[in-house]
């Protein structure tokens, strides 16, 4: 088939293009403030029914304890790394954790049916469109933020940047990118029937972001 | 009859269809409202927005001059990151490739996200007619394949089914699940019957928005989870697009991500914006171990031949031109019997297919100029499809690659425009011209064919407009 590349790069060539103006780096500077940033995330996230909850550094693995039961989910999964030990040291026996340690193809229907709540870190996130990042890894792999119904991210409020462009020139994304990086803007959605919103339709039901202080 | 004489006898008994349908007209009606109104939202200032069009607008032009060696760029890149790439000139080529790869995998079941990509070669069938189960996973994709329907709208496939039709459906192919009209309560069927289907797919097969040369990263833009479900679960992945997805920079990604998803939904971003550049790595516990990428030429490195058509590529599908479109509010989408409809559609299929084939399609559009307007890449789709409509009548020689030139062109509207022309350049005669036309007015004929069938005749004024201006004192006219 190496035949077609050559043809369709022949044809391409064949037919130089007046060179155009090259585009400037989009870079919109909104300069907000670490408060202006939670302020614009949570209300972004908020418009798309994503729950979010301001705590300190400390509060946090007792506000996930608290919160499970009453949300009936038992089934946690965790990854390694420090958001997993330390929810991990700070369980109770009532809570079921599971580690993700095996490859998927070994627990798939596991994974499927019976997770009930996944709960990872974030890379940071993006206060213009409400967004978080992450750069799954074997640590916090990719399906965890996608399989249970229910997905927990913690966000450290100094890894709030303005927007997209601003987070991609700053890290230099350009140089290092990694094998899946995501923006994730609130729980999965369609509005494929009238229009009309749906939530939940593959993804996580409800997404709850947790802004670290 | 002529293959050009057929295609405009088809595309008006499609016409007459859709217009008689009033459920389906109800249906875009209604859709398609909530659609632009939302858009509007997300754009409350137009300098702005202007400005992040021209943006858009640059990134993409640039990409399309220096596209030949931005693929060779993205291969390379995609290639020592380990995702295999693969050239097809056509449907025939995209759908074999695919299918080597599936079968030397050993995949008997795929999932499927949204690709329109995939509709233009006819993946699904090909595949099936082979043994493949495929599954659309996209909401409305499933939809339309429970329905057996090509999509109707290119972002929102099912847009011309309303929730009792698709309970409807759901009633006939899922007896199990206790009728319902709710949307809510169907969406969650969904997930309940895709689930299983999810996670025991061999393969998974994706479009792409922008396939970003520098680092080479494929890009997909969704809300649903289904296309990071389809190149994440199964072992395998194959990406299919179209070779005009190139894009230089990964910097050049925030303005085209802002505004396709402003643009097409009216939302500021969608759910999941899903960056792939590596097959599973060692020691990742998931991931596809295999990444394709197949690239489709198609007819698109012909468009670029020309250098006004070739505008017609920087479209980024957000499918905002034909939610404005007032000729497609009434049709919907299946009248046009292309795979892309509305304004797109106007332009890129005579190119893609040939004027021959579908060139008749130009005829639906009034010239209104919304299209353009909203186009968030500057697409100038009123003059691109002002163009193809003399393109089809062209009865001259010309170096433009567009197949089917001329073919609409009919000897009695051809002879008539030349008597046209004749007159205007002989002004005695003209002037005797107007002086029959305005005195002997009484002789316009009552039936003048398709334009009487709805409206009485047209008949010349008493007095030309000259001699108007000239009775009111005008001088110099």
């Amino acid at each position: 088939m190496s035949d077609n590349k050559k043809h369709i790069l022949g044809r391409l060539r064949s037919n130089r293009l007046h060179a155009a103006a090259a585009p400037e780096v989009y870079a919109k500077s909104l300069d907000w403030d670490q408060e202006r940033r939670i302020a614009e995330f949570t209300e972004r996230m908020q418009a798309v029914r994503g729950e979010v909850h301001r705590l300190k550094a400390d509060q946090w693995p007792d506000w996930v304890k608290q919160e499970l039961p009453k949300r009936e989910l038992r089934q946690v999964l965790i990854g390694h790394g420090p958001v997993a030990d330390t929810f991990a040291a700070a369980a109770t026996d009532d809570i079921a954790l599971k580690r993700y340690e095996r490859p998927i193809e070994d627990w798939k229907d596991t994974l499927f049916d019976e997770i009930d709540v996944a709960l990872t870190g974030t890379l940071g996130g993006l206060a213009e469109s409400g967004s978080l990042v992450l750069w799954p890894d074997a640590n916090e792999p990719r399906l965890m933020s996608l399989i249970p119904p229910v997905h927990i991210a913690l966000l450290r409020a100094d890894r709030l940047f303005d927007n997209f462009a601003r987070l991609i020139a700053s890290e230099n994304w350009a140089s290092r990118m990694p094998t899946n990086a995501l923006l994730i803007s609130g729980p999965s959605k369609t509005a494929d029937i009238e229009q009309t919103l749906a939530y939940g339709i593959h993804g996580p039901k409800t997404l709850i972001t947790l802004i670290i202080e | 009859m002529s293959e050009a004489h057929t295609q405009t006898r088809e595309f008006h008994e499609r016409i007459d269809a859709a217009l008689h349908n009033d459920q389906l007209r109800q249906n875009f009606r209604s859709a398609l409202t909530g659609i632009m109104a939302r858009r509007a939202e997300q754009f409350p200032d137009d300098v702005q927005l202007q400005a992040l069009r021209e943006q858009a607008r640059m990134v993409r032009a640039n990409a399309l001059v220096k596209q030949p060696q931005l693929l060779e760029q993205l291969e390379a890149k995609l290639t020592e990151n380990g995702i295999q790439v693969h050239w097809a000139e056509n449907p025939e080529q995209a759908n074999q490739i695919i299918y080597d790869i599936l079968h030397a995998a050993d995949a008997k079941t795929v999932v499927k996200g949204k690709s329109m990509v995939s509709e233009e070669t006819e993946l699904n069938h090909y595949l099936e007619k082979r043994g493949l189960t495929v599954i659309e996973s996209d909401l409305g994709e499933y939809i339309i394949q429970l329905a057996k329907e090509p999509p109707s709208h290119i972002v929102a496939p099912a847009i011309h089914k309303n929730r009792r039709e698709v309970a409807g459906l759901f009633k006939t192919f899922h007896p199990e699940i206790p009728y319902t009209e709710d949307i809510d309560t169907l969406t969650q069927s969904t997930r309940e019957i895709l689930r299983t289907r999810f996670a025991h797919a061999d393969a998974g097969i994706s479009g792409v928005n922008f396939a970003v040369a520098e680092t080479g990263t494929l890009c997909l833009v969704e809300n649903e989870g289904n296309g990071r479900l389809s190149t994440t679960a199964p072992r395998v992945h194959i990406a299919i697009t179209g070779i005009e997805k190139v894009v230089e920079k990964l910097s050049d990604v925030p303005p085209l991500l802002e505004i396709l998803t402003k643009s097409a939904t009216g939302q500021p971003i969608t759910t999941y914006f899903n960056m792939i550049s590596r097959p599973r790595q060692p020691g990742e516990l998931d991931g596809p171990e295999a990444v394709h990428l197949v690239l489709l030429d198609n007819g698109r490195s012909r468009i670029r031949v020309d250098h006004e058509l070739l505008d017609t590529l920087r479209c980024i599908r957000c499918g905002a031109c034909i939610n404005h479109c007032p000729v497609y509010v009434q049709l919907g989408g299946h009248a046009y019997g292309t795979v892309y409809p509305g304004p797109i559609g106007l332009a890129l299929e005579p190119q893609r297919i040939g004027i021959d084939k579908v060139g008749t399609l130009t005829s639906a559009c009034t010239m209104c100029g919304a299209c353009g307007e909203v186009c968030p890449v500057k697409i100038p789709l009123p003059k691109l499809i002002n163009r193809l409509r003399a393109e089809a009548v062209n009865g001259e020689r010309s170096a433009a690659p567009i197949s089917g030139r001329g073919s609409l062109r009919k000897s009695g509207e051809a002879g008539a425009w030349k008597v046209w022309q004749w007159l205007y350049r002989h002004p005695g005669l003209y002037r005797l011209f107007k002086l029959a036309a305005t005195r002997l007015r009484f002789l316009t004929p009552p039936s003048l064919g398709a334009w009487t069938r709805y409206r009485s005749a047209p008949r010349p004024a008493a007095r030309s407009l000259h001699e108007l201006a000239r009775r009111e004192g005008f001088r110099h006219e």
